[in-house]
């Protein structure tokens, strides 16, 4: 993104909770930033590359992300990461032993959980981190909070020169609020000082600041017993006590507002004697957290007694509508009234786009017989779903190497003629797919890697990355090449073929035959996603009514732009009944990839005339 | 509960300007002084996705969520999404909704059904419907992408506050980001209007007739 000038201070801006920390990042200073995007987080690092003397960067994972904001804090600058829930577990190597080193320049660790799974592969709670790691976490309630606690974390982190969480949820990220902001401040980079002690963590190293970790556990539980993030709202329904953090503070607010509230803003470590006094003055004490029972299990084994996760679930938003039938139940009260039931509609899972370059991989896929597939995380993931329904594994980023090789190494007797193939994308395969093909190469596995290169990071809008020569800034940089980037790692020059996903005789054929060769091959196709400026429309396709024959081979193609207008039941010669699906095409939406084109059997598909105004499907 | 606020849940598919038009309308409340919280379920929108985004404004906003009931206008930018999500708001309330079908991949490919009529399912419900062809009407004025403008001006004679200062709203953001096409704008706002108030007509004679 390109540099603009910030809005002045005291501006109010309706701003995410994502655009919020962006701003307060900029404002306090920091001087390095950097990310690999993953929903709900991926906002913060695209809005920071906007701003002026601030260096960003798109890391090829989050690991990394985070080793450059701890080498920025080690220079005394200050330094900041974001990275998605799921981003953390990759980080986290690094974030254990850099709670022994602590920083010198403040740094900030942006931590956003998809709470309510809206695009991710698991729900976790990525609070654990500031118990794992001794570190404190803060966490707002919303777009304001986010904005000022990102700012009071750099003070923190400076005088105690301790690395701070702040942990968001998708309900902070992308929830637009007002947000009055601030002036920008100079932090200039104090300077690396040499010091082996402390930067070089050998065994004896560490064991000598294991005990000054301990220390400032000490001075974080003083911070967090006197924090005024960790306030008391008193109110006159003394019957439940909420202690909350979070998003769950507004509903919990809004669905109790005459209940006593202690906010938890420094949520770790938790204010013990806080919340004793709390407890004093309340009938019974409630614990409202998102997603697991931590605050609730740390209060219970500190002797305070609690509801929690007893009644409220551990798993999604904890929003009015979960919150009032359950403290209603537990005061033995009438429940109200659930709300009307939803009418059945049909679901609209997502699904990949028009003339997406996967769509020509996922529809050979879904055409060859007797094969394992080894999925993972990025748009390809899709191929899961209708119609392709070829894609068999996803866990995590990177995993659809080590296992394929696993699916290889581990199969059954009955399983000796399945073909184990892996699907991977430009960017996971740099993020953390490289390392696993490594593995199945070193270890001679049997695999048929698809690694999908579209030049883009596609689900989550689209940002560049290594694969294809551009930074953050939309400046050209080195771009990968994927060809001999494989090969260096082992795979032979034979086995590598590189492909137009578009042309699906030649896809076809050369998945065909490098699955029957017992070694490693790879395939990489090289279209571009559709949804970049690399990519370039072709005229629309329409189709010739009167030559389809309803036998709906496009249809298995999955384009959105193809749709059913007439079925027809017919018997085919060898007596079998079959549904015919007579199609249209959207030339308001077909950029003429020609895909559909080439499995039409009756050659019913073909440009359509440009003389004519481009219709929209009516249903 | 918030005392005062006012919930507009807006639905609609990915693309089709659902997140743009909610946060053009919490522009609006904001100018006017409110205080204003707008959220989305929207996933993996851009992927063809169910997308619905909520606004609340008032005095001051806590949750940003609306409450399943407790919706005060649902603008559908789509008829089974209308349908999806009707039961969001009070009971009786208003729905304002384009009755364009825009049918996903797994319907055409034979695993769903589309709603046979979304319309009369929910006015079955019991809720009041305004439905028009925001579709028709933007591609009348040539360009598809005006469909979002339409559905504001739909929606324009039935908030807290006058029809003009959310025209105001969408006339300062195109200003300042695409001033050549403030004039269509204000076009398709006031024939979204025009839909809405005729649509409206229809709903009422069809109310006395039965």
């Amino acid at each position: 993104m390109a540099a603009v000038m910030p809005a002045p201070a005291q501006s109010r801006l309706l701003l995410s909770g994502n655009e919020a920390v962006a701003r307060a990042v900029w404002e306090s200073g920091v001087r390095v930033a950097a990310a690999y995007p993953g929903t709900p987080s991926t906002e913060i690092l695209e809005e920071i590359s906007g701003y002026p003397d601030i260096y960003a960067e798109w890391s090829v994972n989050e690991k990394v992300s985070m080793e450059v904001a701890i080498g920025a804090a080690f220079a005394g600058s200050r330094s900041f990461c974001a990275m998605k829930h799921v981003g953390m577990n990759v980080a986290s190597d690094a974030l254990m032993t850099l709670t022994l080193t602590g920083v010198v320049g403040g740094m900030l660790i942006a931590v956003a959980d998809d709470v309510g799974l809206s695009s991710s592969q698991n729900e976790q709670d990525s609070r654990f981190w500031g118990r794992f790691a001794h570190l404190p976490v803060f966490e707002p309630a919303d777009s304001q909070e986010a904005y000022e606690m990102t700012r009071a974390a750099y003070e923190l982190s400076e005088r105690l020169q301790v690395p701070v969480i702040l942990r968001m949820t998708t309900r902070i990220c992308h929830v637009k609020a007002l947000v009055t902001v601030g002036e920008r401040g100079t932090h200039p980079a104090s300077g690396f000082k040499k010091d082996a002690a402390r930067w070089v963590m050998t065994p004896a190293g560490a064991g000598r600041r294991i005990p000054m970790m301990f220390e400032r556990d000490g001075k974080l539980r003083e911070e967090s017993e006197n924090s005024p993030w960790n306030r008391v709202e008193s109110g006159k329904d003394r019957r439940v006590g909420f202690v909350t953090s979070g998003p769950a503070y507004m509903h919990v607010r809004e669905s109790f507002p005459d209940a006593p509230v202690l906010k938890l803003g420094l949520s770790c470590p938790v204010p013990f004697e806080k919340v004793r006094a709390f407890a004093a003055t309340v009938e019974r004490l409630v614990v409202v957290e998102e997603v697991e029972g931590l605050v609730e299990t740390e209060l219970k084994a500190g002797g305070i007694d609690c509801h929690g996760k007893d009644i409220l679930p551990r798993q999604g938003e904890l929003a009015p509508n979960v919150l009032r039938p359950a403290v209603s139940a537990l005061l033995g009260e009438a429940v109200p009234e659930k709300l009307a039931p939803a009418s059945k509609v049909f679901p609209r899972p997502p699904t990949m786009c028009v003339a997406c370059p996967h769509l020509g991989v996922y529809y050979t896929l879904s055409q060859i017989k007797n094969v394992v597939i080894s999925g993972d995380i990025g748009c390809y993931t899709l191929g899961a779903g209708h119609p392709w329904n070829a894609l068999d594994t996803t866990i995590s980023m990177g995993a659809s190497m080590g296992i394929a090789l696993g699916l290889d190494k581990g199969r059954a007797e009955a399983d000796k003629d399945k073909r184990v193939l892996a699907v991977i994308g430009d960017s996971t395969f740099l993020h953390m797919g490289m390392q696993g093909l490594l593995d199945i190469v070193y270890n001679k596995g049997n695999v048929t890697i698809l690694l999908l290169d579209n030049r883009a990071v596609g689900m989550t809008g689209g940002q560049d990355n290594p694969g294809n020569g551009r930074d953050i800034y939309g400046n050209p940089a080195p771009r990968v090449d994927f060809a001999k980037l494989v090969e260096s790692l082992g795979v032979k020059p034979e086995r590598i073929h590189v492909v137009d996903p578009y042309q699906l005789p030649v896809l076809f054929k050369t998945l065909r035959e490098e699955i029957k060769i017992p070694e490693v091959s790879v395939i990489i196709t090289n279209q571009p996603c559709v949804l970049i400026d690399d990519y370039k429309k072709q005229p629309p396709l329409t189709v010739i009514d009167d030559k389809c024959t309803g036998c709906g081979n496009c249809v298995d193609v999955g384009c959105p732009a193809i749709h059913v207008m007439r079925r027809e039941k017919a018997i085919k010669p060898s007596g079998k009944e079959v549904e015919l699906q007579f199609v249209q095409i959207e030339t308001a939406a077909c950029t003429g990839c020609n895909l559909c084109v080439q499995p039409c059997a009756p050659d019913a598909i073909v440009p359509a005339d440009p003389s004519r105004p481009i219709a929209l499907i009516r249903h | 509960m918030n005392e005062g606020v006012y919930n507009i849940l807006v639905v609609g598919i990915g693309g089709q300007g659902v997140m743009t038009a909610t946060e053009i309308l919490a522009e609006a409340a904001i100018a006017l002084g409110h205080d204003a919280k707008k959220t989305e379920v929207a996933g993996m929108a851009q992927r063809g996705g169910v997308v619905s985004s909520h606004l609340r404004f008032g005095p001051k906003v806590l949750s940003p969520q609306i409450t399943g009931g407790e919706a005060d206008l649902l603008l559908a930018f789509e008829s089974a999404e209308a349908l999806r999500w009707c039961h969001y708001l009070k009971p009786g309330g208003l729905v304002l909704m384009n009755t364009a079908k825009l049918v996903p991949p797994v319907v055409n490919i034979g695993l769903y059904d589309y709603p046979a009529d979304p319309v009369a399912e929910i006015r079955a419900r019991g809720y009041e419907v305004h439905a028009f062809d925001a579709m028709a009407i933007a591609m009348a004025l040539g360009d598809m992408r005006l469909g979002n403008t339409v559905m504001l001006g739909a929606i324009g004679d039935h908030l807290p506050f006058p029809a003009e200062t959310l025209l105001e709203a969408i006339v300062r953001r195109f200003s300042t980001r695409k001033p050549q096409l403030v004039e269509l704008n204000r076009k398709a706002f006031e024939m979204g209007r025009q839909a809405d108030a005729s649509a409206g007509h229809v709903a009422e004679t069809a109310q006395s007739a039965a």
